[in-house]
This record gives structure tokens, C-alpha cells and sequence, in this order.
């Protein structure tokens, strides 16, 4: 190994080490983390939004072919939301534009994320994974009024 | 030196094959960017359906053409280094396998009958015929390995004693070693949970499992599909650009191999991210051995980069003290000789700096939220293995097809400028996903009837215009395949010149040590597989004892209802209906 080759080898290491220190301190220090294992909830067959406090809830999402239930969900915007999600049939996926929100809906399990609402307006959420011959409409929004709107 | 008979015969079909199903490929890519930029709002065009047409796209481009081109390659690199015959039988019912395969899988394909994506995600559940072709494809492609390759390695060792055997034939025998490690997950899937359901066997199986098994196959594969390449740029690239060039350094480049055996399996969870059932902790191991992969590609870039500069330098004194200046020494098109080759692998390259940045994003961890799942993704891999790995796959088709049928390239002026609009159509075509993956646009979507579609609820203006540019560069693109096509099949068409040989330009070493450690293959395939088994698991523990409360019946891709149809989905429908 030469001087340059060295000093390449370095230098590649040294970028992926500084890059997963990075991707730990977003998600031990900012609390930026991806869906864990859930072992406390049970796959449900129907999807609600329940109210705990004025500006808490929590959303049961069940994705089937080919919608979600609930459909549209208004919230106040401030609004601090646990969302679970499972599906009554294949994969489908969930993602709310906007948010760090990206999930995937596999039966027999339940996925997890938490999103606060800070800004009012439509937050657009698209099954994003292939689920079948109705995946291109199979879509669905939460609607963040308050604010600035009132 | 010269090939003739049944193992010239098996290899140019092994090239000739895969090519006739990649036009159906390319085909059904364009159909894609038509489909999603509403060009064509439907469900179907001439008779195949959107996402019949993209499981087409996908199986045939990245499972078939990759596989078939790769044992191709292999073959030839093994016959023409090791100076040693291949079986006839062996490289027959190997070629048989994989055509019969594929034309189960094909005829699956064609019929509608496994519109699952090359993903085949449980439950959604195909044609045995599906599985099985695939099954028997795969089994073809490591025939080769057990019976030609391995006993030929073996006992051209024993006849030079101390010899490091040639930098190719080492490529190519680690990569097909690691594809039959990687496909043990991925039988297993089909074999145990799939193929069962899908005859009736089972009513039902677990879907995050079968996730699970299926990528760790699904990304070391993207591994075996790059390392051909790597192995084209370490020993075909520095020498043709100067036609007396060196590789930098012999030992870098085993040392970069090796690091691939180690790294490509721990890494499978990267896709699985936002999945339930798995515990984010065993996603973060995996996000630090998806980063560690990139070291052996970063050690690839340094000394391709460092073989070019030497060969440029040392054939033109002039740009010998420019920092710089010697990249435009280098012939990026050039009709003489064996250069119109590097057309191919700098075309390659240049793609594949993009394809590498935004593997690291993709790899990123909770980066990896923003962009799971949309356009960015496909933006991505088509810079990789629809970039620097189709590239050279195409080139090297063209190449060992002129040699092996003794033939003159015909249109070369064509197979020159063809990479060069293939990088140019897949460079707008990487932005264009790239920045509406960012924006949420979905990938795998049959966009155009609904968020793209105005008169739609669902419409969504801000994709509007990336969705159309992926429609030029999806143009441009398809004509850099036209050009390619009408040079290789004008080659085949064209009367032999010579007699058949196989060859490959081989650049010799600059600096060459004995380093006998990176040719002791063993040892590290014994640490790589006992770094794949830990660190999975933790993970298939997850997803079969603690995140996964029940297993699922199968559902084809028209209907709501479970076609395996077991007492628990129709408890759960009477439940729905209750609840209506």
C-alpha cells in the first residue's frame, strides 16, 4: 500500500465513519428514528381516531385493497398524533408528505411513528407500496386546520 | 484462443437469449415513464398491464439479463485465463436450466398470472410456474460454478504452486461464491413459504418472514450484479485506454473483493427501515455495515482512477505534471481498435458517482424516511445497475460476441455513441426522480390516471413536470439501446472474418505484491457467512417470535379476497362487514 493509496483508504473510511455518527446523533439526539418492533398492540380490524386531550391523539390506520380507514382526518394544528398502522390484507405503504412519516403496513403486525403538526394544511398521504390493481388510487390526507387560517 | 463446438454454442447463447428478452425489457422501462407521466392514462396498453408490464421490466433487466450475461462473462473469463476446457454436459444443462426457467417465468409473466414485481412480495402470491421458473434459472447460473469453475481453479492451483491465479478468474469466483450464499435465504423463501401457498399446500404463511429472507438475498444480489463490472474496470478498462496501460495496484483490487465477501450480507435490514416487527436497533447495525460496503467501492473508484492517470500519463508525456488535464486525454470516443469499449465503462463510472451518493442516502438510517419507497429509490438503482452494470454488460455482450463468432463490430460509430446517450438519458432521468422522490412522488404507481392526472381528486401539480422530463430522458435513453441493438445484431448478422477465439485485453500490474493472505479464500468466506448468520438473527427472531402476531393467507393482485382462503380471513371479512 502506497502513500496515495493509504490516504484514500483513510479518507473513505473516515467520511462513513463521520456519516454513521451523523445518522446515530439524528437518532439518539434528535429523537429522528425509524419504526421498531411493536409488541404491545395487536393488528386491528378497523381504523379510528381517538382523542385523549385537546391537542393529543392517536390514529389506527388499516390499509386495505385499496383505501385506508379512516379516510380524511381533520386535526387541530398543533396536534400531536400517535399513528398505528396495520393492513386487513398484502403490504401496502404510508407516507405523510411533509413529516418524517414513512411506514409500511404489513398484516400481522403493527407499525408505530409519532408527528406533531406545527403548520396548518393538507397533509397528503399515498399508499406507496404495490398492493395490486388499485394501488394508484388507494390514498388519503389529514386536513391540519388552525393558525394562521382561523 | 480459438473456441469452438458446444461451449461457444452455450455462451453466445447465454449473451444472444437474455438480449432478445431485454428489448421486451426496454420496452416495457419506456412504458413505464409513458404510463407514469400520463402519456398513456389506462391500466393496460396493447394488451399487457401496467404492472404486468413492470414486473416484466424489472424480472427481465435485473433477474434474467444480469444473470445470464454474468455466467456468460464467467465462462469466458475462466476459459480464456485458466487455458482449461469447460464440460460440455455441465455448460448444456446449465444454459437448458436457465432458458427453460425463464421461459416458465416469461409465459407466468405474459399470461397476467404473476403480476407481482420482481420483489414478489407475500401475499401477494403468482403462478407456481413463477417461482418455479425462477427456482430453475437460479439453479442453472451455479452449475457452472461446482463443476467447470471450482474443479478448474482447483487444479490449475496444483499446477502453479505459489502463483497468485489471474485477477479475473479470482473476481469471478468470489462474486459467484457469494451468489450461492446469498440465494440460501431466498430458496428458502420460495421453497418453504411461497411455492407452498401458491400450490394450495399451506393456507398461509408469515409476510414479514418472507420480507425478511427475501432481502438478504435482495441486496447482496445488487453486489453479484456490480462485481462483474468491477472486475471489467480492474482489468479490461486500463488497458484498453491506452492500450498499454497498468492497473494501479493487484492487491487493492483482491483487497476490495474480499471486502465485498465480508460486507454484502449484513446489510439486507437497509431496506426494511420503516418496517414494523423488527427492532430499530438491528436496523441500525445494518445501516453501519451498508456504510462499511462503500469502503471497497471508494478503494474501486481510487485505483480505476489511479490506473487511468498512470496509463494516461506514462502514453503522453505532456500531461505528465497535470493535475487534471490528462482526464481529456482520455478516449471517450474513439473507433479504434478495442477504445470503443471505454465508452462503455466511462459512461459507466460517471453514472455510477451518482448511483454511490445516493446509495448513501438510501443507506442512511432514519435519512432513509424522507425517501423510502419513492422515485428516489428507482432514481437511484438506475444509475447503478441500469448504469455502470447494464453499460458494461452491454458492451462486453458486444465484445465477446465479435470474438467468439469471428466477426468485425459492425456500426461501431453507433456502439460509441450509444453509452454516451444511455448516460445522458439516464443522467436527466436520475435528477427527475431523484427531486420528485423528494417531493413524496411514489414509485411503482400507475401514476398517470390518478396524482397525475388533472382531472383526478388525487391530482398532484408539483409532479407534473419531473414526471415529463423522465419521459425525454426515457427517449433518449431507449435510442441509446436502438444504437447498441443495430450494432450487435449488425455484428451477428455480419459474414465471419476470422476464426472464433475468446480473449480479453488484460492490463498488468504496477504494483504487484505477493500479499498471500487476500488469496487464501477460505478464511474469510468463513467469517463473511458467520457475519451474515449473526446479524440476522436477532432480526428473523423478531419477525417470527416477538412482531409478527399472526400469518397471512395469499391474495392475488385483482381482489380483495384471499385466494387461499383460510378460517381467519373469513372471520376477519364477516368482522369488515360488521363494522359496515
Amino acid at each position: 500500500m502506497d502513500r496515495a493509496e493509504r490516504g484514500a483508504f483513510i479518507t473513505a473510511v473516515a467520511f462513513m465513519g463521520f456519516f454513521f455518527a451523523l445518522i446515530v446523533y439524528a437518532a439518539k439526539g434528535l429523537n429522528i428514528d425509524v419504526p421498531t418492533c411493536i409488541t404491545d398492540v395487536k393488528p386491528f380490524t378497523q381504523g379510528q381516531v381517538i382523542q385523549h386531550a385537546p391537542d393529543r391523539y392517536e390514529i389506527h390506520y388499516l390499509a386495505k385493497m385499496w383505501y385506508f380507514e379512516p379516510a380524511d382526518v381533520e386535526l387541530p394544528v398543533g396536534s400531536t398524533v400517535d399513528i398505528y398502522l396495520t393492513s386487513g390484507d398484502v403490504i401496502h405503504g404510508f407516507k405523510i408528505d411533509g413529516t418524517n412519516v414513512n411506514l409500511m403496513a404489513i398484516p400481522g403486525t403493527v407499525a408505530y411513528a409519532r408527528v406533531k403538526f406545527d403548520k396548518p394544511g393538507v397533509y397528503h398521504i399515498v399508499c406507496h407500496e404495490y398492493c395490486g390493481i388499485g394501488h394508484q388510487n388507494m390514498a388519503t390526507k389529514i386536513i391540519v386546520k388552525g393558525g394562521e387560517q382561523q | 484462443m480459438r473456441v469452438e463446438g458446444s461451449v461457444k454454442t452455450v455462451i453466445l447463447g447465454e449473451i444472444i437469449f437474455p438480449i432478445v428478452l431485454l428489448i421486451f425489457g426496454i420496452y416495457h422501462g419506456l412504458m413505464q415513464v409513458l404510463y407514469r407521466a400520463g402519456v398513456i392514462k389506462d391500466m393496460s396498453f396493447l394488451g399487457i398491464e401496467y404492472y404486468q408490464g413492470l414486473t416484466l421490466h424489472g424480472v427481465i433487466n435485473v433477474v434474467v439479463f444480469t444473470t445470464m450475461i454474468i455466467v456468460a462473462f464467467g465462462n469466458a473469463v475462466f476459459l480464456y485465463y485458466l487455458k482449461k476446457p469447460l464440460r460440455p454436459a455441465v455448460q448444456w444443462v446449465s444454459f437448458l436450466l436457465m432458458v427453460v426457467g425463464t421461459l416458465m417465468a416469461a409465459w407466468a409473466m405474459f399470461a397476467g398470472k404473476a403480476n407481482v414485481l420482481y420483489t414478489f412480495y407475500y401475499p401477494l402470491i403468482a403462478h407456481p410456474a413463477f417461482y418455479i421458473g425462477a427456482a430453475l434459472l437460479l439453479v442453472g447460473s451455479v452449475i457452472p460454478l461446482f463443476f467447470d469453475w471450482v474443479p478448474n481453479y482447483i487444479a490449475w492451483r496444483k499446477e502453479h504452486p505459489g502463483e497468485k491465479v489471474p485477477l479475473a478468474v479470482f473476481g469471478m469466483l468470489v462474486n459467484h461464491i457469494m451468489w450461492v450464499i446469498m440465494l440460501v435465504p431466498v430458496v428458502i423463501e420460495v421453497l418453504f413459504q411461497l411455492i407452498p401457498v401458491s400450490l394450495g399446500l399451506i393456507p398461509e404463511t408469515n409476510p414479514s418472514l418472507s420480507r425478511t429472507l427475501f432481502w438478504a438475498f435482495g441486496h447482496p444480489v445488487v453486489y453479484f450484479w456490480l462485481l462483474p463490472a468491477y472486475v471489467m474496470l480492474y482489468t479490461i478498462l486500463p488497458k484498453i485506454v491506452t492500450g498499454e496501460g497498468k492497473l494501479y495496484s493487484d492487491s487493492a483490487a483482491r483487497f476490495a473483493f474480499l471486502l465485498f465477501v465480508l460486507f454484502s450480507f449484513p446489510v439486507g435490514l437497509h431496506h426494511q427501515y420503516t418496517e414494523p416487527g423488527i427492532t430499530n436497533s438491528y436496523k441500525l447495525i445494518h445501516a453501519f455495515f451498508t456504510l462499511g460496503v462503500a469502503v471497497p467501492s471508494l478503494i474501486t473508484a481510487f485505483t480505476v482512477a489511479a490506473s487511468l492517470e498512470y496509463s494516461i500519463k506514462s502514453k503522453y508525456p505532456e500531461v505528465r505534471n497535470s493535475l487534471f488535464y490528462w482526464w481529456t486525454k482520455i478516449p471517450y470516443i474513439s473507433l479504434e481498435g478495442d477504445k470503443w469499449l471505454v465508452s462503455y465503462f466511462m459512461a459507466g463510472l460517471l453514472l455510477f458517482l451518482a448511483g454511490g451518493i445516493t446509495g448513501i442516502v438510501n443507506a442512511s438510517y432514519n435519512l432513509n424516511l424522507v425517501v423510502h419507497n419513492t422515485s428516489f429509490v428507482p432514481g437511484h438503482f438506475h444509475t447503478t445497475v441500469g448504469g455502470l452494470v447494464t453499460l458494461s454488460f452491454l458492451g462486453i455482450s458486444l465484445y465477446m460476441v465479435s470474438k467468439l463468432m469471428g466477426k468485425d463490430i459492425r456500426f461501431k460509430g453507433l456502439a460509441v455513441i450509444a453509452p454516451w446517450l444511455w448516460w445522458q438519458g439516464m443522467l436527466i432521468f436520475e435528477y427527475a426522480m431523484s427531486m420528485a422522490g423528494i417531493h413524496g412522488f411514489p414509485r411503482r404507481t400507475n401514476t398517470g390516471i390518478s396524482y397525475l392526472n388533472p382531472e383526478s381528486p388525487l391530482y398532484r401539480p408539483e409532479w407534473v413536470g419531473y414526471a415529463e422530463l423522465t419521459v425525454l430522458a426515457g427517449f433518449i435513453i431507449v435510442l441509446g439501446f436502438v444504437f447498441w441493438a443495430i450494432s450487435f445484431f449488425g455484428t451477428i448478422l455480419s459474414p465471419k472474418v476470422r476464426e472464433s477465439t475468446i480473449e480479453f485485453p488484460t492490463a498488468p500490474a504496477l504494483h504487484d505484491e505477493k500479499a498471500p493472505a487476500l488469496n487464501r479464500l477460505t478464511p474469510w468466506f468463513v467469517v463473511s457467512v458467520l457475519l451474515f448468520v449473526i446479524s440476522y438473527i436477532p432480526a428473523i427472531y423478531d419477525v417470527t417470535k416477538r412482531g409478527v402476531f399472526f400469518d397471512s393467507p395469499g391474495y392475488n393482485d385483482k381482489s380483495p379476497v384471499p385466494i387461499t382462503k383460510p378460517q381467519s380471513a373469513k372471520e376477519d371479512q364477516r368482522n369488515t362487514a360488521e363494522a359496515k
